[in-house]
């Protein structure tokens, strides 16, 4: 039937603006996926517990507090740990050069500049993920077969 | 042990990120394996429907009685509903924002859940996700829905206790009682109390009231609250324990349960047929003609609606 794609879309750190993340927000909306705003000032913890309960597809964190190098790589250590590391991590911020190479090899799929427009963010998303599949994989049976 | 087994055996011991699967799966498909298999483990949690106009504070009121039942040492699910987006069929799901205190809680699930259109059958993949919820062994479940169309006010028809949220700003009560929210209330809330114009929203309310035919035993309260400040929650909780008591008292429980069970079989078919019908008339070779036809009065919708049914087999 109906699989969109969910993104969980979070704001963790210290800083007070989540007007950046609230914008792409509701472009992914405008785009048709299922948006889960979580809100200002989430943890790490706090962001992975979420998308595991959401069972989004994606994680987007929007980070400008240059908490970045801390905040990425601790949601991919506890998505791993609580074996959810199916869902894919994007980000967008004010991250140099260097550090966005250090993500990636971590495990960050795609971050996006403070300037990107939201129309490079959908487009990326639309290519990159597929809703729901993998993790249903194993525990469908058969398709549906109709009526 | 096989995956399938284990899979539902975590859903059973309330392993969130199976439970977190078996509701995307129930939402997504409309194949009901898994939900047949469920379905003798639920019926143990008790359904609070959670439903107002937008803004009312339904989320925070819904965050401050989940830290109350948490107190308690209950288990919670909370389902939040919000509206789908009718033009890009995507959705901007807010309400864990005013959840965050339960975000950690091991003893909590969240989920968000788009409306995803009428046609999707909200109401239904709503309490299919409940049903979910329920066979993971929560105590309580509550469902939050923007209360103005009815769809929303169809999910309050799985719950045992429905609380309808007002606010002074929403208008009066005669507005409530036209959109039909004041009829699926058991409980009235009247929440941000701070606010202007609160009082007069409650003696409004109480006059509505007296007018409605109490039922004996219950005389649906109006309660008070300031959600953002805790107030009145206490209060709400005991008005939900007291009508919990009051439906087993007169017996009402089951009787509420037994209709919620035949609504529930009505909208299986109702969506197995819509669903078959619609397939049925989407794949009409001639469709574009036939419609050409209507539309030049060459024939009626009336006609063909009933050929169609009869070509079906379902209405002989
Ligand atoms: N002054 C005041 N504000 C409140 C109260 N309860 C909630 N609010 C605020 O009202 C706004 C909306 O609250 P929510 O809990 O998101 O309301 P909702 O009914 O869930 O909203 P939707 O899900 O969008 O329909 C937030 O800014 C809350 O902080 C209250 O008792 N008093
Ligand atoms: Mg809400």
């Amino acid at each position: 039937m109906d699989k969109k794609i969910r993104v969980l879309v979070a704001k963790p750190g210290l800083d007070g603006h989540d007007r950046g993340a609230k914008v792409v927000a509701a472009a992914l909306r405008d785009a048709g996926m299922e948006v889960i705003y979580t809100g200002l000032h989430q943890s790490p913890e706090s962001i992975v517990e979420a998308a595991i309960q959401e069972d989004v597809d994606v994680i987007g964190l929007s980070i400008l507090s240059g908490a970045h190098m801390t905040i990425f790589p601790k949601v991919l250590s506890l998505l791993k740990k609580k074996n959810a590391q199916k869902i894919i991590v994007i980000g967008g911020g004010i991250i140099p050069a260097d550090d966005m190479k250090k993500l990636k090899k971590k495990g960050v799929k795609k971050l996006f500049g403070p300037g990107a427009p939201t129309t490079e963010i959908i487009t990326w998303l639309k290519e990159n993920v597929k809703p729901g599949k993998k993790k249903r994989a194993q525990t469908r049976k058969k398709n549906n077969k109709g009526l | 042990m096989k995956p399938a087994a284990k899979f539902f055996k975590d859903i059973l011991k309330g392993d969130k990120s199976a439970v977190a699967r078996a509701i995307t799966i129930v939402e997504n498909d409309s194949d009901y394996t898994l939900l047949k298999k469920l379905f003798p483990f639920s019926g143990r949690a008790y359904y609070i429907g959670i439903t107002g106009p937008p803004g009312a504070g339904k989320s925070t009121l819904v965050n401050a009685i989940a830290k109350l039942f948490l107190k308690r040492k209950k288990r919670i699910g909370i389902i939040a509903v919000d509206p789908t987006s009718p033009f890009s069929g995507g959705a901007l799901l807010g309400d864990r924002v005013r959840m965050a205190d339960l975000a950690l809680n091991k003893n909590v699930f969240i989920r968000s859940m788009a409306s995803r259109g009428s046609l999707g059958g909200l109401a239904k993949k709503t309490k299919d996700a409940a049903l979910v919820l329920d066979a993971a062994g929560m105590d309580y479940i509550l469902i939050e829905t923007i209360g103005v169309g009815q769809v929303e006010l169809d999910i309050a028809q799985v719950c045992d206790t429905t609380l309808v949220v007002l606010v002074p700003e929403s208008g009066d009560s005669i507005q409530a009682m036209k959109a039909g929210l004041l009829e699926i209330g058991d409980i009235i809330v009247v929440n941000k109390g701070d606010r202007e114009g609160c009082e007069r929203l409650i003696m409004e309310l109480k006059f509505a009231f007296d007018l409605r035919n109490q039922l004996p035993g219950w005389s649906y309260p109006i309660v008070k609250t300031i959600a953002t400040e805790g107030y009145g929650i206490e209060q709400v909780v005991s008005r939900i324990e007291a009508h919990q008591a009051y439906l087993n008292k007169t017996g009402k429980f089951e009787v509420l349960r037994k209709e919620h069970l035949f609504s529930r079989i009505n909208e299986l078919i109702e969506e197995k047929i819509k669903n078959k019908l619609r397939r049925r008339l989407k794949s009409q070779p001639e469709l574009k003609k036939i419609i050409d036809d209507i539309y030049s009065r060459r024939r009626n919708p009336f006609d063909v609606a009933e050929n169609l049914l009869k070509d079906s087999g379902i209405v002989p």
